[in-house]
C-alpha cells in the first residue's frame, strides 16, 4: 500500500544547527516509528534505549564539567505529555543566579535534532527571575535537558524525562488550509509586571508550520522538506532581550513567552527569520507607554 | 451461521417480526468464534455495532474501539466505517453476510481516524467503492506511516495481519446521495470539527444520522479538528431533525438532538476556561490541569483524552 516514496530532504542538510545525531536515512527510518495520534500507548522508545547524551555533550560542551541540578536552572516538563507535537516546557533562571547568566540551551536527547533552542542572553533580559516557556516536539521517549552557561564559564544543567512519542513527524496543522493562509502571522501579547515592576512578560507567536522534514506532504505524498524558524532575536527599545537559535523540535506555530527587565523604552520588536529566508518581524509597545 | 440473541429464532423471523425493536445479532466467523461481532438493529435496514470504549488498540480488541454499521438498500449495502483492523473489518464482513447476501458497493469513511478506516481493507475488491470526506485522502495519507506503524505495535502482528490503508475513490465536495436500490443515502462534509474531514450520513428511509465522532456518549470526545468549529456545527445540526443518531463511541444509537448536550457541555466548557486562562495570562500546561475539570465526572478515559483536548484549544483559541 505504501509506495516507495522519494524521500526529498531538500535544504535540510546545509541547515543543520551544530549537533544532528542522526544523518537523512535515519530521519525517515525514525518517521515510521513514530506513534498514533490521539491514541495514548505504550513506548516505542525501547527500539532506542542507546544513550544519546554522552555523544550530544562532548560535541557541545567537549569536555566542560557540568553541574547537575544545582538549581541554577530549572526545567519544567511534562511527565508524559499528552500531544508530543505540543509538549510545553517551561525554563527557569532564578533571580539570584540572572545576573550571571549567559545562555541557555534547551535539549530533547533522542529528537533527530537534539538542540531545539539556544538562547543567548542580552542586557534587557533583567536581574529578577528569567523564565521562558515554549512547546517542543518529543520523538520518542527522551531526556530533555536545560543547560545555563554562566558568565564564569560554568555550565548547569537540569533535567527530566519526558515520555512522548511522534511529535517530529505528526502532521503540521490540524486545519491545514486556514494555517497555511494565515502563515507568517504573528501576535505579540505583553503583560507588565507580572512578578516584580523590574521585571515583565511577553509572549510572541508566529504562525509558521516548522515543518520538521520528517512530515508528509498531504497531496503528494513525498516528505515535505524541513522548514523552520532558524533565528529569532527579541529587542526591549534597542537592547537585546535575547537570541535564539532554534530547530526542528520547536512545534509549529512556535510560540515563546519571556520575561524581560523593564527600562525606560519597552516596546518589544521581534525579528524572526526561517530556513528559507523570510523573515518575519513584529513590534509593540506596553499599553499605557 | 447466525444466532438471534439466543431466542431460538432464525433470522428471517427475527427481521420480519420485530422489525424496528432493537434486534441483537451474534455472527459468529467460522474460524474466530471467539470474536462475535454484535450487531443492533437501530432501524429497519439499519445495523450499527458498537465497539468498546479503550484508549487505544491491544491484540485483545483488534481495533474494534469505535462504532461501525450498514444500511442495507433494495440492489446492495452501504457500509459506515469499518473498525480498526482488517480482521475486524473481516468480522464485519461476515456478519453482514448473516444479514443479507446483497453486496457491499459502497465503504463509507465518517473520517480520517485508524479506529474507523483501518478495517477497509476486509471490503476490498467486488466493486465496492470507498467514499469519504474530499479532505480524507489527503489527511490520512499525512499519518498513514504512523497510524500503521504505531497501531501494528499496540495491536501486535496477529491481530493486525493484513492491515493497510485504503483510500478513497469517491470524494464528497459537499454533497453527495448515494442509491443502494430504493432506498437512499444522504452524505454531507462538514466544516472542520472533530478533524478536517468529518462526513455525516443520512439514511432517508428512517431519518438515521449517522454523525460519526461528532458525537462521542461515554468516551470522552478527542479533539483533532477545532473547537471552534466543532461547538458551531453541533449548534447547527442541533437544529435539524433526525429520528435518531448513531454516534462514533457510545451507544448503537441515540435521540437527537438530546445527544448533542453533553458533547456541547463539554466543549464550551473547555472553550470558556481555556479563554479566561488565555485572558488572565495563564500558560498552556497550567490550563492543561485545571480547564474543564468539572466535567471530569461525566467522561470515561479523561485522563487520556482530556489534557490534550486542552492543549490543542489552547493553541487555537490564543490566536482569537
Amino acid at each position: 500500500m505504501f509506495p516507495a516514496k522519494k524521500i526529498d530532504h531538500g535544504p535540510t542538510m546545509s541547515y543543520l544547527p551544530r549537533v544532528m545525531r542522526r544523518a537523512g536515512g535515519a530521519i525517515v527510518g525514525l518517521a515510521s516509528l513514530a506513534i498514533a495520534a490521539l491514541t495514548p500507548m505504550p513506548a516505542l522508545a525501547q527500539a532506542a534505549d542507546e544513550d544519546m547524551w554522552p555523544g550530544i555533550r562532548k560535541d557541545l560542551y567537549a569536555a566542560r564539567d557540568i553541574a547537575e541540578e544545582d538549581g541554577a536552572v530549572v526545567l519544567e516538563a511534562p511527565v508524559r505529555a499528552d500531544d508530543a507535537a505540543l509538549v510545553p516546557i517551561t525554563l527557569r533562571v532564578p533571580a539570584s543566579v540572572a545576573e550571571t547568566a549567559k545562555s541557555l540551551a534547551l535539549v530533547i536527547e533522542k529528537n533527530p535534532m537534539p538542540v531545539a533552542a539556544t538562547f543567548t542572553f542580552g542586557p534587557a533580559a533583567g536581574s529578577g527571575e528569567r523564565v521562558i516557556e515554549t512547546r517542543v516536539r518529543v520523538d520518542m521517549y527522551s531526556n530533555i535537558r536545560a543547560v545555563l552557561e554562566t558568565s564564569d564559564g560554568k555550565l548547569h544543567m537540569a533535567t527530566k524525562y519526558v515520555k512522548a512519542a511522534g511529535g517530529c513527524s505528526a502532521p503540521a496543522l490540524k486545519d491545514q488550509e486556514q494555517a497555511l493562509a494565515e502563515l507568517g502571522k504573528m501576535k505579540l501579547r505583553m503583560r507588565e509586571g507580572q512578578q516584580s515592576p523590574l521585571m515583565q512578560e511577553a509572549q510572541v507567536m508566529i504562525r509558521h508550520p516548522n515543518y520538521s522534514g520528517m512530515q508528509m506532504n498531504q497531496l503528494t505524498g513525498l516528505y515535505i522538506p524541513a522548514k523552520y524558524i532558524q533565528s529569532m532575536e527579541v529587542r526591549r527599545g534597542k537592547d537585546v532581550v535575547f537570541e535564539m537559535e532554534g530547530g526542528i523540535s520547536l512545534s509549529e506555530n512556535p510560540n515563546l513567552r519571556f520575561t524581560y527587565g523593564s527600562g525606560l523604552d519597552n516596546e518589544i520588536s521581534v525579528v524572526a527569520k526561517d530556513t528559507s529566508g523570510a523573515t518575519y518581524t513584529i513590534r509593540q509597545s506596553p499599553k499605557g507607554s | 451461521m447466525l444466532k438471534a440473541g439466543g431466542l431460538g429464532l432464525d433470522r428471517r423471523q427475527l427481521l420480519s417480526g420485530i422489525i424496528g425493536s432493537l434486534l441483537f445479532y451474534r455472527a459468529f466467523p467460522s474460524d474466530a468464534a471467539a470474536h462475535a461481532t454484535t450487531l443492533v438493529e437501530v432501524a429497519p435496514g439499519v445495523f450499527v455495532h458498537r465497539g468498546e470504549h479503550a484508549p487505544g488498540y491491544t491484540p485483545a480488541n483488534r481495533g474494534d474501539i469505535s462504532n461501525c454499521g450498514f444500511v442495507v438498500g433494495g440492489e446492495c449495502v452501504a457500509v459506515i466505517d469499518t473498525g480498526g483492523t482488517a480482521a475486524f473489518g473481516k468480522e464485519l464482513h461476515q456478519a453482514i453476510r448473516g444479514v443479507t447476501p446483497l453486496p457491499v458497493r459502497y465503504v463509507v469513511n465518517t473520517h480520517m481516524h485508524p479506529d474507523h478506516v483501518l478495517g477497509n481493507a476486509a471490503f476490498r475488491g467486488d466493486g465496492t467503492h470507498f467514499v469519504g470526506h474530499h479532505k480524507l485522502a489527503a489527511a490520512l495519507t499525512a499519518r498513514a506511516e504512523r497510524y500503521i506503524a504505531a497501531n501494528k505495535t499496540a495491536a501486535g502482528d496477529e491481530a493486525f495481519a493484513g492491515t493497510e490503508i485504503v483510500l478513497p475513490d469517491m470524494a464528497v465536495e459537499t454533497t453527495t446521495s448515494l442509491d443502494l436500490g430504493g432506498r437512499r443515502l444522504e452524505l454531507v462534509a462538514r466544516r472542520t470539527a472533530h478533524t478536517d474531514n468529518d462526513l455525516t450520513v443520512r439514511d432517508e428511509a428512517t431519518g438515521t444520522l449517522f454523525v460519526g465522532d461528532l458525537i462521542f456518549s461515554g468516551h470522552v470526545p478527542a479533539l483533532d479538528g477545532s473547537i471552534r468549529g466543532w461547538i458551531s456545527l453541533l449548534e447547527e445540526l442541533s437544529a435539524t431533525p433526525a429520528e435518531r443518531i448513531v454516534p462514533g463511541h457510545g451507544p448503537a444509537s441515540m435521540p437527537w438532538p438530546a445527544a448533542a448536550t453533553p458533547m456541547l457541555q463539554y466543549l464550551q466548557a473547555i472553550a470558556t476556561d481555556v479563554r479566561d486562562a488565555i485572558a488572565k495570562g495563564r500558560s498552556m500546561s497550567e490550563t492543561m490541569r485545571t480547564a474543564a475539570e468539572g466535567e471530569r465526572a461525566n467522561w470515561e478515559l479523561f485522563d487520556e483524552f482530556h489534557p490534550r483536548n486542552v492543549s490543542a484549544a489552547f493553541a487555537e483559541l490564543e490566536w482569537e
